[in-house]
């Protein structure tokens, strides 16, 4: 764990999720361009307007999370902001830490709930929150909670919000596609088919095989996209919890916290099945029990203090 | 003919361009170490300011503890005096020493560890001695990112240029002035 090896972590990271941006994007438009033809019956025109219908919608989605999903999620956690005079130990620890990272000082909240959980969202780390609940502000002693602290401003550091937001809403673009396609099939949609025969003229048997490729993509690309989202979700996690170690050089902090985390029943109300991703901990099910899946968003709370123990020498 | 100049100017317009790129990213890393750097000042200065705050509250409840008082006093003055690291450094781990004695001291008086004020001066300074040891790291951090940056090829050409020096890590001998003394207690 080289300071070295985390700075260009950071530069990985970034660099990673442009790519997987372009690339989505890429795949996104061929998706809908391909959908557009069929539906099109070929017709050029129809499958870039399909396309390009897709993709606005997938835009301004992103720019709406991007710049609103911190806020929205806030308010559905029902989380309130604290000043340091409401806690001034919270913001010492965070404060702390800041510095330990160079990072600018994030808005913190409150979510009244003895359920122990945390999250962070925002932008970038200048529009960072950190939200935990009382439950565990409360259960926690300073080193715990710096340990979390770090784990949160870590998911800030390596820009994961970002990066979560922009892949959850990119996924949830493509679903919804090939869901439309999907029915659409069902409804018939044959309209236009004969049209586009009558304007391309012959080009039966390639129109066919487009379709049956587009209805294989449409079934399949939800599918992976899932994986593909959980398996980078974990992955995070993993980063955020050795990054936190990075800022507190103190892994037993954090390794304490998560196993009194994984041994509190309690279910946090506020936390559904969108925002589940976001905590420290999988707020909903008791999540160490589960064998492992390739749609968990969280890796066993067992392998990540192992994890973390290993870095006690 | 002019194919090969055209070439040779591409080449030579993409080379500035890369010098100038390093160039930045170097100077970028090197005003990263110097915040770095001013950011342990600030937290030293942090701790001088709550000592008298400290000294007077305790000092309410526990007047003829005056010996420890007056280190404490003492030591942060020597702090604030000192000139050069390796001076500072001690002056820091004597008082620091001091710290920890009133502290320890306070068990004895129920009543001072009772007083609120004086509770939320003892996690204002065990914060800042916690940041001071962050802002330390963040220091040593930031150094070996831009050391890093500078000597390796082909940067370290252009950082012999440009005269980018290797930046010190901040070390001390003493093992104990490293960790920062445990006055934190557990809620």
């Amino acid at each position: 764990m080289a300071v070295e090896t985390f700075y260009t972590q950071i530069a990985r990271n970034k660099r990673n999720t442009w790519l997987l941006i372009i690339a989505f994007a890429v795949f996104f438009i061929a998706l809908g361009l391909l959908i557009g033809h069929v539906w099109g019956g070929g017709e050029v025109r129809f499958s870039i307007a399909t396309a390009a219908a897709a993709g606005g919608i997938a835009f301004i989605l992103t720019l709406a999370s991007y710049y609103g999903g911190g806020s929205v999620l806030l308010g559905l956690s029902q989380a309130k902001e604290i000043t340091k005079a409401d806690d001034p130990q919270l913001f010492n620890v965070v404060e702390e830490l800041t510095i330990a990272g160079g990072l600018p000082m994030p808005r913190i909240f409150l979510i009244n709930d003895t359920a122990m959980n945390a999250f962070a969202t925002g932008r970038n780390p200048k529009h960072a929150c950190v939200a935990i609940t009382t439950g565990l502000r409360e259960k926690l002693t300073r080193d715990e909670l710096q340990g979390v602290l770090g784990h949160e401003l870590s998911h800030v550091r390596h820009y994961d919000i970002l990066f979560a937001t922009l892949i959850a809403v990119m996924v949830g673009v493509l679903v919804m596609l090939c869901d439309i396609f999907l029915r659409s099939l069902w409804w018939g949609g044959g309209g236009r088919r004969s049209r586009g025969r009558d304007s391309r003229g012959g080009g039966g048997g390639a129109m066919a095989i487009m379709a049956i490729i587009a209805l294989v993509l449409a079934i399949i690309s939800p599918i992976l996209a899932r994986i593909i989202q959980m398996a980078i979700s974990r992955q995070r996690e993993y980063l955020a919890d050795a990054g936190s170690v990075e800022l507190t050089r103190n892994p037993e902090g954090l390794a304490h916290a998560l196993a009194k985390l994984a041994d509190d029943p309690e279910v946090l109300e506020v936390a559904n099945r969108a925002t589940a991703p976001l905590y420290i901990i999988h707020p909903i099910k008791k999540f160490e029990e589960r064998s492992e899946s390739i749609f968990d968003t969280h890796p066993p709370v067992r392998d990540r203090i192992e994890r973390l123990m290993a870095l006690v020498r | 003919m002019t194919i090969a100049v055209l070439i040779i100017l591409g080449v030579i317009v993409l080379m500035i361009l890369a010098i100038i790129g390093v160039y930045n990213s170097l100077v970028q890393k090197r005003i990263r170490c110097q915040e770095a750097w001013s950011q342990i000042d600030v937290q030293l200065k942090r701790r001088y300011d709550l000592i008298p705050n400290l000294v007077e509250t305790v000092k309410g409840y526990a007047a003829h503890e005056k010996e420890t008082l007056e280190r404490v006093i003492q030591a942060r003055n020597q702090a604030i005096a000192a000139q050069g690291v390796r001076q500072q450094a001690e002056a820091e781990n004597m008082l620091t020493g001091a710290l920890r004695q009133l502290f320890a001291l306070s068990e004895a008086y129920p009543n001072l560890k009772a007083n609120e004020n004086f509770l939320a001066l003892q996690e204002e300074l065990s914060s800042t001695e916690n940041r001071i040891s962050f802002a330390r790291q963040h220091y040593n951090d930031s150094a070996a990112v831009y050391n890093t940056a500078a000597q390796s090829f082909p940067n370290n050409v252009i950082a012999g240029m440009f005269g980018f020096q290797r930046q010190d890590y901040f070390e001390l001998e003493d093992t104990a002035m490293r960790q920062a003394p445990k006055v934190s207690f557990n809620r």
